[in-house]
């Protein structure tokens, strides 16, 4: 027990005062260290990538293996792909919120399936790849396809959906749902025309930031849709497709005197797809936060 | 109307446990493709220290090894940073740098990790090369660095979350008896936080584990077991590197399939381990929320 004199009072004052100063300059010195990364590899990225981006670059077939031309059958291949999760995601992944938040009773199936989503969520992307290749490519015999991709990739962005539309449901007052029922609504009218419209903003953040994931993800596509090379532009979901996260891999490990203009253009493409979703999801919570009533 | 509303009823409900379907069919599909490997292969060839396909060796012990180390250095790395974020951003800084830093740290949780592994190929691994005088750049402390990286905007984000969940009667308590801020985050809001934060350690444990593609360009893929402290900045292989690069290689029905596969049941399991244990970690304060601190 340390007993403090009325002598030595002003120096421990003095000295935690100098330990909190001490102990503040260490964590704002690890947030620098944290952020600069982040803000470096950003600027690195569109200062060596911005003289690759033209209209060719975007818009035309690649060229003399991959080394010239354009990158748009990785673009297209991206797109695809992300429709296809959207497709199979967005309307199973807001159902399954729907339930937990309006339907589910507290009881021992809700909470496994609590621990499914949990886990979920938790699966590696490579493990997502090896399941595709097993149910969708052999099993179904869905083939190397745009169609086996979308559907490996709709399961790893389900938990994302699911956790954000329950959030977003919760997060509306019970009041809201008083009120839609005491006006003679059912339960799903109440949900549809009160409940969800409010919840929308939220949901839509979930659903852009899931597919953000699933666009940038290599790991699952890898042996269930994606291919190396291709000559034309997939023209059915039972083709393989290229797809901007292979693409980089392949052109930056896979192939010898690849020019580094069209590898930092196509990581910037990437990035921009990518941030933009970023972008677009913020400026929707923010604009519903500011909005919000209650 | 009733019959509408009792089928979208009924669908939801379908959807909702649809979860426990997809958990179940991921660990089905991974045993019947990867359980038979231990039929082709004997128990002691699996587990022995020779990752050599081409000639039947198939230890995959130095894979789990390699795994291992690059997730605990990882976490070395990222610990001390994304929970020093998190305080900062959660405790210390003013409003405004809140505002800018939190979506800085989305930022980096949206760069697709093929991005970074891209990033570490050109960039990361000449300078670890130069630096520290190596014959390759590509090197276990490479894929630690990249992996601190992908795994910071987990940490930060449940760390910021746990201490968001401590009570404000807890600080102004000790606020009230004399403490500094620094004493309110070091003695008090810490301890109080601890479970939040160990689920934030678990969950990056999680993600750095079953990260591939990043890991799979800059570690220089040597399954070598780790054996001496050299071994750090030498070539590594990780599990997820294995399945990811061999994969597309393989025979289906082939041994080296179905130990690809088995592979990929042990990172399931893992995964599994980590997310319930962080799970059950997250649930428990929210019981004793108001009872005693220590």
């Amino acid at each position: 027990m340390n007993l403090i004199s009325f002598s030595e009072a002003p120096k421990v004052k003095r000295d935690r005062n100098r330990i909190q100063k001490i102990g503040f300059a260490g964590l704002r010195l690890i947030t620098v260290v944290t952020i600069l990364p982040i803000l470096g590899i950003v600027a690195y990225i569109v200062a060596k990538g911005i003289p690759a981006l033209s209209w060719e670059f975007l818009s035309a077939m690649p060229r003399d293996g991959m080394r010239a031309g354009g990158i748009l059958p990785a673009i297209v291949g991206t797109l695809y792909l992300m429709i296809g999760t959207a497709a199979v995601s967005i309307p199973l992944g807001m159902a399954a919120g729907i339930y937990l938040a309006e339907y589910a009773p507290d009881n021992w199936w809700t909470r496994l399936i609590r621990i499914a989503i949990i886990s979920l969520a938790g699966v590696p992307s490579v493990v997502y790849g090896l399941f595709g290749l097993g149910l969708f490519v052999l099993f179904f015999q869905f083939g190397i396809s745009i169609l086996s991709a979308a559907l490996t990739l709709s399961i790893m962005t389900l938990p994302v959906i699911i956790s954000t539309t329950e959030e977003a449901l919760r997060s509306v007052p019970y009041k809201f749902r008083v009120v839609g029922v005491s006006l003679g609504g059912t339960q799903w009218q109440t949900i549809r025309k009160v409940i969800l419209p409010q919840a929308l903003p939220g949901i839509m953040t979930g659903i852009i930031l899931g597919l953000e994931r699933a666009v940038g993800e290599t790991a699952p596509i890898l042996f269930t849709g994606a291919t190396f090379f291709l000559p034309h532009l997939p023209s059915s979901p039972l083709d393989a497709t290229m797809a901007l996260p292979y693409h980089i891999y392949v052109i930056s490990t896979q192939i010898p005197g690849m020019p580094i203009t069209i590898q930092y253009g196509t990581v910037l493409v990437l990035l921009a797809i990518v941030l933009v979703m970023d972008i677009i999801a913020s400026v929707i919570r923010s604009r519903a936060r500011a909005k919000r009533q209650w | 109307m009733k019959k509408t509303e009792k089928l979208i009823t009924n669908t939801i409900r379908i959807a909702g446990s649809s979860s426990i379907l997809f958990v179940m069919l991921i660990f089905i599909f991974l045993l019947k493709e990867g359980l038979p490997a231990l039929q082709d292969i004997s128990f002691s060839t699996l587990f022995s220290k020779r990752w050599y396909p081409i000639e039947d060796m198939y230890g995959i012990l130095p894979l789990i090894s390699g795994s291992l180390i690059v997730t605990i250095f990882s976490m070395v790395i990222a610990l001390p940073l994304g929970i020093g974020t998190a305080i900062y951003i959660g405790e210390i800084a003013p409003h405004n740098v809140k505002e800018i830093l939190k979506p800085m740290v989305e930022v980096l949780a949206g760069i697709p990790s093929v991005v970074l592994g891209f990033i570490g190929v050109l960039v990361l691994s000449p300078l670890v090369r130069t630096t520290l005088n190596l014959p390759t750049g590509l090197t276990a402390l490479t894929g630690s660095i990249l992996l601190a990286l992908i795994s910071i905007p987990t940490i930060v984000s449940i760390a910021e979350d746990a201490l968001y969940a401590v009570p404000g009667s807890y600080r102004e308590a000790a606020y009230a008896v004399g403490a500094t801020q620094w004493q309110v985050i070091w003695y008090i809001v810490l301890p109080a936080a601890r479970s939040g934060i160990l689920n934030a350690v678990m969950l990056g444990v999680g993600r750095s584990l079953g990260e591939t593609m990043a890991v799979m360009m800059v570690t220089g893929n040597a399954p070598t077991l780790f054996s001496r402290l050299e071994a750090f900045v030498s070539p590594v292989r990780t599990m997820t590197a294995t399945i990811a690069s061999e994969m597309g290689e393989v025979a289906s029905g082939s041994a080296h399939y179905h130990v690809l596969f088995f592979i990929g049941i042990i990172l399931f399991l893992f995964s599994l381990v980590v997310n319930i244990t962080s799970s059950s970690l997250s649930m428990r304060p929210k019981r004793g929320k108001d009872q005693v601190v220590s």
